[in-house]
């Protein structure tokens, strides 16, 4: 299958990235060096090109039953310019795809059609919701086919291949958008969102991000793509920093930290419980809370380790006696902390932070000790 | 992009150099290799008096996306590794033919390094 090009995979190219497959998408993994991104987003402002992220478009009079029953979190409660983290769960409560859900202005169609000027009295409630690289299909016909089976009134677009996605993230990234356009996002708190003219350009405009720091992701019209890029302008960065990034904000990677048929695992294992709503009806919703009441036996931790080397997803992570009793899923060395870092899954006994485990780094047992996550401060 | 290739070198397809000086041959990792690896954070390398043999494995260097094996250019005992780069990985990417060097080898025959490519032909190899 041939890779799915961003819209700036040339404008990337001249600035002279190296370029990775990621979930289909032939993405830049790396601008100038992972260790110098990750220092602008710590200490100034980076850019990432995310366009491989799904946008999935949801409206209708039953658009917010059909979100509340196919995501873990009470979409109920989200008005106009709210979002929220959310996962995607089967029947058995366990983790297909993390997402954000984001609350449109009722019955807005951009990037086709204008948008109005908010929240429409009468109008149809209407959100965008953004899977994981490579998911937007299977996505999308999943909610088609819930649709259908629940007779609901809603209409489902896959529109990954009409929008791009930038993440402008770093202590000075609020400054740095606020500067480029005469709509108020300071004044947006963690994860509202509102549009913002741009250029000219009307971008959703959301205070959330990957990283762990402040900032803002937008979402823009594929057509406008290259304009917007270009007057953010501050340190591009590519995947390999968006991944030590994550990691050391403990943040899960859809497909490895969690993966519906190689590692799969309930949102309470994976450390997201929080995006667990089960006061709503939601497919997976009768089986989590069974696992809430009950308790789990293993859980995602975050650990260092103490020795010299770098963990990697798949190692196997031993107790000191060397009996194995889980595996990496990420792991690094941490550019901030210039540290080896982790995420795994052990049983819930060996999760406490401080408890010293092993890790076996090409047939060598080093010594490991877990941590709290995030393993830096975060927003 | 343009890499440095020097000419006195001996380069294996896998990216290692080799300079002979009076029969003990230092080894690293070429510009090239240094640049696809990007950061490079850990280096694993064998301790002073261990016998390798041309084209076994001696360490392991790892950037923050990859893990690469090194092998050795060619067979003796290691008289010497660069500790510097346990605290100073970056040295790798900074001066991967000067200070970011690995270890040497007395070698058991010198005339193994003739088997290795030539500046020229690693230049193509990476071409």
């Amino acid at each position: 299958m041939p890779l799915q090009t961003p819209p700036l995979r040339g404008i990337h190219d001249e600035r002279g990235a190296k370029f990775t497959e990621f979930g289909g998408w032939d993405m830049p993994v790396e601008f100038d060096s992972i260790q110098t991104e990750h220092a602008a987003v710590r200490e100034d402002v980076g850019i990432f090109d995310v366009s491989h992220m799904g946008q999935i478009h949801v409206t209708g009079p039953d658009a917010t039953e059909l979100m509340q029953r196919l995501t873990s979190n009470d979409v109920s409660r989200l008005s106009v310019g709210d979002s929220q983290y959310a996962a995607i769960t089967d029947e058995d409560g366990i983790v297909i795809d993390d997402t954000v859900v984001y609350r449109l202005p009722d019955d807005d169609e951009t990037p086709q059609e204008s948008h109005g000027d908010g929240d429409a009295a009468d109008g149809e409630p209407t959100y965008l919701f953004v899977p994981n690289a490579g998911t937007d299909e299977a996505t999308h016909e999943r909610w088609l086919s819930y649709r259908n089976e629940w007779d609901l009134e809603a209409t489902v677009d896959n529109r990954t291949d009409e929008y791009a996605m930038f993440a402008v993230q770093g202590p000075n990234a609020v400054d740095l958008v606020a500067s480029i356009t005469a709509d108020p996002v300071g004044d947006l708190e963690r994860f509202e969102a509102q549009y913002a003219t741009i250029d000219g350009v009307d971008c959703w405009t959301a205070r959330t991000g990957y990283t762990g720091e402040d900032g803002f992701e937008l979402i823009v019209p594929w057509a406008d793509a290259a304009e917007i890029w270009t007057a953010l302008d501050c340190q591009p960065c590519g995947l390999g920093a968006r991944d030590t990034l994550r990691i050391e904000a403990g943040l899960l990677l859809a497909g490895q930290d969690f993966d519906h048929e190689d590692n799969p695992r309930t949102p309470y294992e994976a450390g997201i419980g929080f995006t667990v709503a089960l006061e709503t009806e939601f497919v997976g919703r009768d089986a989590l809370a069974a696992v809430d009441a009950a308790g789990v036996d293993e859980r995602l931790v975050g650990f260092q380790l103490i020795d010299r080397g770098v963990p990697r997803h798949g190692y196997d992570i031993t107790t000191t006696e060397s009996r194995v009793i889980g595996t990496v899923t990420s792991g690094t060395m941490s550019p901030t902390l210039e540290k080896p870092i982790g995420l795994g899954y052990v049983p819930v006994e060996y999760a406490e932070p401080g408890t010293t485990l092993q890790v076996v780094v090409r047939g060598q047992s080093k010594k490991a000790r877990v941590e709290t996550t995030p393993f830096i401060d975060t927003v | 992009m343009s890499f440095d290739v020097p000419d006195e070198r001996r380069y294996l397809e896998s990216h290692e150099w080799a300079l002979e000086t009076d029969g003990v041959v230092r080894v690293g990792i070429s510009d090239f290799a240094q640049d696809e690896l990007g950061d490079v954070v850990f280096v694993e390398l064998p301790d002073e008096g261990d016998d390798l043999e041309q084209g076994t494995e001696f360490g392991v260097v790892e950037s923050i996306k990859a893990v690469s094996d090194l092998y050795a250019p060619v067979g003796g005992e290691v008289v010497a590794i660069n500790a510097d780069l346990f605290d100073a990985p970056e040295l790798v990417n900074e001066d991967p033919f000067g200070e970011g060097w690995m270890l040497e080898i007395e070698a058991d025959d010198p005339d193994e390094l003739e088997v290795l490519l030539t500046a020229e032909e690693y230049e193509d190899q990476i071409a």
